[in-house]
């Protein structure tokens, strides 16, 4: 027999403005898009800063940000009839004649000291009409994120709904060091994968980050000390704190809606039961009792209920419980397995794991009716996580392809995977809107 | 599964059972009798081993000797459940007994699950099967100081891969002596 050696862990805290791990770019592939996605014509961007190119390609970040979608299908580079930067240049015959409903130009101009001015304006072809556009002043880091700005407001225009492009996701990677041992990180992207920046590294396993509404902190549970306990990192300082260490279990950390208090949960008395830990004053309540295991809350978006996980019945379903604590409602009834719910941005739904028949997929839950929806197709499916616009839910898929993340419509139409090209990833959570 | 280990307890001390299992429960749930007959087995298989034991003579700790019930580290059990597979009765009744007679000694029990089903919920699964474990082995004589109970849940495995014959290696609680 193996003698189990206990590893003192090795970790180290970073902030997101230090360059990260480079290696560990998510790719992001649609597997599955909408028949009939509407073409889109994104023109080069002008540059007028005198030497060089651009330092990034906005037309090609929009481009991409709208392909992803599934709704949309950006007019390749070699089929655009003129390459114009701006509405004075643009003659809308060209654009009908190619069937392109809708057009964007746009030009980036160095105004020195690293600061750029970034226009793009965005027209319907047929009615000859500017539905957007506007110039916006950045800096070299910032062009990405305005790019991403761009894309939100295009988004908007054209489907009515908020963009979710300038936001970010956080995840974990699972890799083998030189050494043969395994080596865990807690990455930040942004939310087409670029630019990750690792949180934490760990010889040790992290689980569950999740965001602090105002999108500047994540809590997340890490094994470093050989046994899970709760931190609160601020990303931009890389400061950190252990806010649960109790005996036992400390999990499932979740924020309330007003950033104040933190749900969680501690085996501290016994079983795992959920606690709600005010930030301020750090008083600490309990809120479900059952012998059971009471595990992931998640609040609901106006912070009066929380969701969570139990067994109480004998296999794990979803409840709800008031805020304040009482008596636990069941929600689920379909299926041998419901585990780690979370709302809607709208709270009209939850996302969950269900489990049926063997196979654990992504659902959504319509609390209105009772419909329960399973949206992924997979064996191994867990930790779905909704974009804040409430468009996509991204989760971990695993299986004989190995471990990834994917992403699905919330109408089940568009499927994308998101993989690293060595090593697994999982635990994907989605920003808030950050403005 | 609202009846837990504790609750059946006395049920288990009923049956007189011996024997080690070493090959980890089947999917399905528990049968009794298929279970007294694995025991069955493994108590003539025990027998064999003391009596080579004896021939040998064994000197040292008997946490060293390959023969002993002692030598077994690790409990598997049944999916979703942190019940303790009656064929494990003598290793956990082995080192209860051993924890009991050297007070100085002390056990990490490690609760680990398979990778079915959400992660934070296969935690509380993996300290509920340590949890198990912990109640037998104070129950039999081991102090509370002496055993503590950590879950990784999902998080590290035994064995990579998916299916059962991976899954059932990885619904496990290993024993790891801290001091002894």
């Amino acid at each position: 027999m193996l003698k189990t050696i206990v590893h003192t862990a090795a970790i180290l805290v970073l902030n997101v403005l230090l360059t990260g791990n480079v290696q560990a770019v998510l790719t992001i592939k649609i597997t599955r898009g909408v028949e009939g996605a509407l073409p889109v014509a994104v023109v080069p961007f002008g540059w007028e800063g005198g030497n060089g190119s651009p330092p990034a390609d906005i037309a090609d970040i929009i481009a991409g940000d709208l392909r992803r979608t599934g709704r949309f299908a950006p007019v390749p580079g070699s089929d655009l009839p003129a390459r114009p930067h701006d509405g004075a240049q643009v003659d809308f015959h060209d654009w009908r004649r190619l069937g392109t409903e809708n057009l964007v130009v746009g030009k980036v101009e160095d105004r020195g000291t690293g600061r750029y001015q970034v226009q793009f304006q965005l027209f319907d072809v047929f009615k000859g009409l500017q539905l957007s556009g506007y110039s916006i002043p950045t800096d070299r880091a910032g062009l990405r994120r305005t790019a991403h700005q761009i894309s939100d407001i295009i988004y908007e225009k054209l489907t009515g709904e908020r963009g979710a492009f300038a936001t970010r996701i956080a995840y974990v990677t699972e890799s083998v060091g030189a050494d043969g041992d395994k080596r865990y990180a807690l990455e930040v992207a942004d939310s087409d994968g670029f630019g990750p920046r690792s949180v934490l590294e760990s010889t040790q396993p992290i689980l569950s980050p999740a965001w602090s509404p105002d999108g500047g902190k994540l809590a997340y549970v890490s094994f470093e000390t050989n046994r899970p306990a709760i931190y609160v990192q601020d990303l931009a300082a890389g400061e950190r704190e252990q806010l649960a260490g109790f005996r036992g279990i400390n999990g499932a950390p979740a924020w309330s809606p007003d950033g104040k208090r933190l749900a969680f949960t501690s085996s501290k008395e016994g079983n795992p039961e959920v606690y709600v830990l005010d930030l301020q004053s750090r008083k600490l309540e309990r809120l479900t009792h059952n012998a059971a295991i009471d595990t992931e809350p998640a609040w609901s978006p106006d912070g009066r209920s929380l969701v969570f996980t139990s067994d109480r019945g004998g296999r794990p379903q979803i409840y709800r419980i008031p805020d304040t604590g009482g008596k636990a409602q069941r929600l689920t009834f379909e299926g041998t397995y419901n585990a780690r719910a979370s709302f809607s941005p709208d709270g009209s739904r939850l996302t969950l794991v269900h489990g049926s028949r063997g196979d654990y997929r992504i659902a959504v839950l319509d609390l209105e009716n009772n419909a329960l929806t399973v949206l992924s197709d997979a064996k191994l499916d867990e930790s779905p996580s909704f974009a804040p616009n409430g468009s996509m839910i991204i989760y971990a898929t695993s299986g004989e392809q190995g471990a990834a993340l994917a992403a699905v419509s919330v109408d089940g139409r568009v499927h994308q995977r998101l993989s690293l090209q060595k090593g697994r990833v999982r635990e994907p959570a989605w920003s808030p809107f950050v403005d | 599964m609202s009846i837990r280990f504790w609750m059946i307890l006395p049920a288990l001390f009923l049956l007189a059972l011996s024997g080690c299992e070493t090959v980890p429960p089947k999917e399905e749930a528990p049968d009794e009798v298929a279970v007294e007959d694995q025991g069955a087995n493994a108590a003539a298989e025990e027998a064999r081993a003391r009596a080579l034991e004896a021939e040998r003579g064994f000197r040292g700790n008997p946490l060293d000797d390959p023969a002993s019930p002692l030598a077994k580290r690790i409990v598997y059990f049944d999916f979703d459940s942190a019940e303790v597979v009656n064929g494990y009765r003598p290793v956990i009744e082995a080192h209860a007994a051993y924890l009991s007679d050297h007070p100085g000694a002390s056990i990490t029990l490690e609760g680990h699950a398979d990778e079915r089903g959400s992660r934070e919920y296969n935690l509380g699964l993996g300290e509920r099967r340590g949890q198990s474990i912990e109640r037998m082995l104070v129950l039999l004589g081991a102090t509370d100081r002496q055993v503590q109970t950590v879950s990784y849940g999902e998080e590290k495995p035994a064995a990579d891969g998916h299916g059962e014959s991976v899954w059932e290696l990885n619904r496990r609680v290993e024993i790891t002596y801290q001091e002894r």
